[in-house]
């Protein structure tokens, strides 16, 4: 139980997906002007991850890792398809995104059309793919590990997106130097708020 | 006065528009509402007759820093004589004291009017006096014996990534101070941590770590007394070390209006809370440490009252105040105890805060909003 909330605070906070390993940019960049869109786009990351990493791990697991399929003979104890990985990964990552785009299509119009391209691009959403591949690089010991991690790397995008697309409304009215308005300068705050995160670099837990 | 009066009246047509130096306009008009208070009179709009405006505002400010400022000159001359282990006098450790604190405060100065004077020239907007603050907040945030191009260099990052990019006093994101303090923390991380710079021209031998450095190894018995970590007398900061004179510049910020109690009392509330949460947890030395200690310690004091305070950064809203305290203080006292790489968390719990004040804005709006839909729903069924 201890070793899950570990997992959990860590990916949130120490393991930030955006400030620790800036994964996931375009969209954090692109959705985050209103706070309203970008709590919509932070709960969709948060359901994909939540779902997709606990799958890709059922699937490195018993299919992919190396000498996975002794399940199915004890000749294959030497078979690694490993190298399908990506393609797996992915796969099962768009058929997620594809529910989660039915759903908030039937139930919130709203959403659905303000989040526009976004919604479908979450597929392609490196912080997403990041997440199953960090799984399998951090060997996580169980479905639960898997998923306390999925989790939380979504919280933490979540708080990411949600922090600047309020900073962003405040700057609304900035008198910000015509050069740098819009992406430029959303570039600089992300780095700002890198700085801030640095608090919890270094914490071991 | 009048000769003064005089000769700014004589120069004045030069810098307005067609004159000579039309491109200085926005130099001399700092200079002149430096000197003068100002006779504009807004033509439109709503009119507030008040004798206060952002210049006094500031000046308040510059003048609640000067007990920490003065107590932090004789300190750093104190620490060095005490590290020799001479004879002391107040006399001389005061000026040995400003001869090391001094330097720092004009460079930081300098540097940042430079640039300043610059972009609004540039911009065509005028000086703003938040500078004048800040400018006086770097130096205090450094330890003494900082080298002073690193001053400059820290101080050069604050003013323009900090602030200047966002559009200059009013709009920026995080205290100016603080990224300055921030950037020097993570881009000289050797200079800055360790035992090096935290006593001017100190022995060799005597090692000069901060109590907050000494709790880093876990070495309790080292820490200096209770009585002497809110005097100040103790290597830190040139402003950081005395809570006496920090509480001596609080009660001039909460007197004059222009520190928000509120957000004091609450950071104050959270750290004290987190402490003693600590306390009753008590899995190591570090969480055994008395919570009132962590408010005496390092930069809590300073930063709850100079730093968190900043108006342009903290929360706006009257509740958000409250979560933005709280939140900083137990943060602060979180970071010292959990994590081994910074000893001082102050620093970063402020940061960290300022970048989600807006958020916090946003949902105590948002809050308030929906309260009065309610109400206004139920007065039309009533």
């Amino acid at each position: 139980m201890q070793e899950l909330f570990n997992i959990f605070v860590k990916s949130i906070f120490v393991d930030n997906m955006v400030f620790a390993y800036f994964l996931g940019m375009c969209s954090y960049l692109a959705v985050s002007k209103t706070v309203q869109t970008s709590v919509g786009l932070g709960i969709a990351v948060i359901f994909v991850l939540g779902i997709t990493v606990p799958v890709d791990y059922l699937l490195n697991e018993y299919i992919l890792r190396p000498g996975a399929l002794v399940w199915l003979d004890k000749s294959f104890s030497d078979v690694d398809l490993s190298f399908l990985s990506f393609i797996l990964f992915i796969a099962i990552i768009a058929s997620m995104v594809q529910l989660v785009e039915m759903v908030i299509e039937k139930f919130s119009p709203a959403l659905y059309s303000s989040l526009g391209i976004f919604l479908p691009l979450i597929a392609v959403n490196c912080a997403i793919l990041g997440g199953s591949l960090f799984m399998q690089e951090r060997e996580y010991q169980s479905i639960a590990q898997a998923t306390s991690f999925g989790l939380g790397s979504g919280i933490g995008w979540f708080l990411a997106i949600v922090g600047i697309a309020a900073i962003r409304e405040k700057i609304r009215y900035s008198n910000v130097p015509g050069p740098l308005r819009g992406l430029g300068i959303t570039f600089i705050i992300t780095g700002l708020m890198g700085i801030a995160f640095m608090s919890f670099l270094g914490i071991k837990l | 006065m009048k000769v003064l009066r005089d000769f700014l009246d004589k120069q004045k047509p030069h810098f307005v528009k067609g004159g000579k130096f039309e491109k200085l306009h926005s130099t001399f008009d700092a200079f002149e509402t430096f000197l003068f208070v100002p006779n504009k009179v807004t033509t439109s709009g709503a009119h507030i007759r008040d004798a206060i405006d952002m210049k006094r505002t500031m000046i308040i400010v510059v003048l609640a820093l000067l007990p920490p400022l003065i107590f932090g000159i004789w300190n750093v001359g104190y620490q060095h004589f005490l590290s020799l282990g001479m004879p002391y006098d107040f006399w001389p450790m005061f000026s040995f004291g400003l001869i090391k604190v001094l330097p720092i405060v004009i460079v930081s100065y300098v540097v940042g009017l430079a640039i300043e004077f610059a972009f609004a020239q540039s911009r065509h907007h005028e000086v703003n006096e938040g500078f004048l603050v800040s400018g006086m907040l770097i130096p205090l945030v450094m330890p003494p014996d900082v080298p002073l191009w690193m001053v400059a260099v820290a101080t050069a990052f604050a003013v323009i990534i900090g602030k200047e990019v966002f559009g200059g006093t009013g709009m920026n994101i995080l205290n100016p101070a603080l990224t300055a303090r921030a950037f020097l923390f993570f881009a000289y991380p050797s200079e800055m941590s360790g035992d090096k710079v935290w006593i001017a021209e100190k022995a060799d031998a005597y090692s000069g770590a901060t109590p907050l450095g000494h709790l880093l190894v876990l070495d309790v018995d080292k820490l200096p007394s209770d009585w002497s970590m809110f005097l100040g007398t103790i290597p830190g900061s040139i402003g950081e070390t005395s809570t006496l004179a920090i509480i001596l510049g609080a009660i001039v910020l909460i007197a004059t209006g222009i520190g928000s109690a509120r957000i004091m009392l609450s950071v104050i509330a959270g750290g004290l809370g987190m402490g003693l949460l600590f306390n009753l947890w008590g899995a190591n030395a570090y969480m055994n440490i008395p919570a009132y200690q962590h408010l005496i310690m390092g930069g809590f004091a300073f930063g709850t009252v100079y730093m968190a305070t900043d108006p342009v950064s903290a929360s706006q809203t009257a509740k958000g105040k409250i979560y933005y305290g709280v939140l900083i203080g137990m943060i602060a006292v979180l970071i010292r105890v959990f994590n081994p790489a910074y000893p001082e968390g102050m620093m970063l719990a402020i940061l960290l805060m300022n970048v989600f004040a807006p958020l916090i804005d946003h949902y105590v709006l948002q809050g308030n909003i929906q309260k009065r839909l309610k109400r206004a729903k139920l007065a039309v069924k009533a």
